[in-house]
């Protein structure tokens, strides 16, 4: 059976027709114990598990997943990586996922069709362009590639969008040529199958149904297949953080709100970058099998129904359309919801809790999958050292009463603007 | 614009002008979230500007009832 994916394996596999490769990870039976257990087989869950047992030298874990590994929002988004922030606690933590994407395919042997084929975020006002320059000099001074365009260069580089009837008309925009687009499905599968490797446990249909908690500290799991008894647990639920926080008691400052994302029906290729659209909230890029792949903000009202309604898909279509009405006549193919850990400033929490030894990555907002090997690899620093990582500082559970919010677009505790 | 503005949680009460801090990091930030019945508030924007208290399943999107605020 072949584990390792080469050239060589690929060439010996097509002479005995494809017959001799293994599964990609086991599917072993829970263990009464383990030294730490990750709530959640998604993209975060998957590569804190992977970090933890490359990195941490901690094996003897496990994933717990109530469906099938990559069943939720890995699968649920729109691809895009980038570390084109602003705010000094999120800069470093997104370069950090940004590099590890870089590195990814090779550290985990898997081809996840990484394409660093540059996101250009438009800007329409004097104003936007101000806060352009601002943000890519920050992007500068930390040491991250920010490019300024003018309306003509970016119009070499996009004819296709509206440069002469819009009504807002694109001045220019901030490209960051190292971000791009992911094959998503295969980040879950190819975390899954490295973690795997290492000894991880990855049980799915193995769904979280209470948290057992003595003397404030945690001290295993109650799942639909019995109890695990594990004395560190991480949660990396996100869309359900609230729910499965309450499990511990814990009130937790996140609304869950549905994203949709849509994909329409494949044509040559058009648009070689993910294009941002700046008088209004809309991103979008081509896949490799050639559908552009969109979308916009949350529907803005409290959701666990992984679908939105129409309302949102009329505002992303007039978004489409006002950035670029070549594609007026494109069918649309598919749209799917994602239930997002809305926060109340718009960024992300990785932190211990009030409860000894559980610990929460969520409050992913909408962007989650860019950061899904950096939020892994922070979550298991956190689980092995029970302190954070040195790039995820900012990202306590406290700040919201502390009043160290990290609020990249300033829009408060209203969900539909971040 | 929409005809209806989502206002959020209607079970939250603000707190006393002599209330805790903590008392208002709760009602500004902290959200029960629950996942079945809620219990919002919605802005009728676009005709009579009115307030309406609206119990919603967050699941299915159902609409169980809906009373002026």
């Amino acid at each position: 059976m072949t584990r390792h994916f080469s050239i060589a394996a690929l060439l010996a596999q097509a002479a005995r027709g494809q017959k001799g490769w293994a599964p990609q990870w086991r599917t072993p039976a829970p263990k009464a114990e383990y030294d730490a257990l990750i709530v959640g087989g998604g993209g975060h869950g998957l590569a804190c598990a992977y970090y933890l047992a490359r990195r941490y030298g901690l094996t003897n874990i496990a994933v717990i997943e109530k469906g099938l590994v990559g069943s939720g929002n890995v699968g649920r988004n729109t691809t895009i990586i980038r570390s084109n922030y602003l705010l000094p606690g999120n800069i470093p933590f997104y370069e950090t996922s940004l590099k590890l994407w870089e590195g990814l395919e090779q550290d985990i042997n898997y081809n996840a069709m990484i394409s660093q084929r540059g996101v250009l975020n438009l800007f329409h006002s004097d104003g936007q362009r101000d806060a352009a320059v601002r943000r890519g000099n920050a992007m500068l001074l930390h040491g991250i590639d920010a490019q300024l365009l003018s309306r003509e260069e970016v119009r070499a580089r996009a004819p296709f969008l509206d440069f002469d009837t819009a009504r807002f008309p694109i001045m220019g925009g901030l490209l960051q040529q190292r971000g791009g687009t992911v094959r998503h499905d295969a980040v879950a599968w190819g975390y899954a199958r490295a973690a795997d490797k290492l000894g991880v446990d990855i049980l799915q249909h193995c769904e979280l149904t209470g948290l057992r908690i003595e003397n404030g500290a945690v001290i295993g799991a109650e799942t639909s297949r019995g109890f695990i008894r594990a004395r560190k647990i991480g949660l990396s639920v996100a869309g359900n953080s609230s729910r499965v926080a309450a499990m511990a008691g814990l009130r937790l400052p996140i609304e869950s709100h549905v994203l949709t994302a849509f994909v329409s029906e494949g044509i040559k290729p058009l648009i070689d970058c993910v294009i941002t659209f700046g008088a209004g909230h809309f991103y979008i890029s081509q896949s490799d099998k050639g559908g552009l792949v969109f979308g916009a903000s949350v529907d803005g009202y409290n959701s666990y129904a992984q679908r939105g309604n129409l309302p949102c898909m009329e505002e992303t279509c007039e978004e489409a359309m006002a950035l670029m009405p070549s594609i007026g006549r494109l069918r649309m193919l598919r749209s799917w919801g994602g239930v997002m850990d809305m926060t109340m400033d718009g960024s992300p929490i990785i932190d211990r809790t009030p409860v000894d030894g559980l610990y929460l990555n969520g409050g992913w907002c909408i962007g989650g999958f860019k950061a899904t090997p950096a939020a892994g690899l922070c979550l298991a620093h956190l689980m092995a050292k029970d302190e954070p990582h040195p790039v995820a500082t900012a990202y306590r559970l406290d700040r919201f009463a502390t009043g160290q919010l990290l609020d990249e677009t300033g829009g408060g505790t209203n969900m539909a603007l971040h | 614009m929409e005809e209806f503005v989502y206002a959020g949680d209607a079970t939250l009460s603000r707190p006393g002008s002599n209330a805790e801090l903590s008392a208002w990091v709760d009602y500004v930030y902290f959200r029960d979230n629950p996942a079945g019945p809620h219990s919002e508030l919605w802005y009728h924007a676009a005709a009579c500007r009115q307030f309406l208290k609206v119990e919603r399943d967050t699941r299915t999107h159902v609409i169980s009832s809906a009373e002026l605020a």
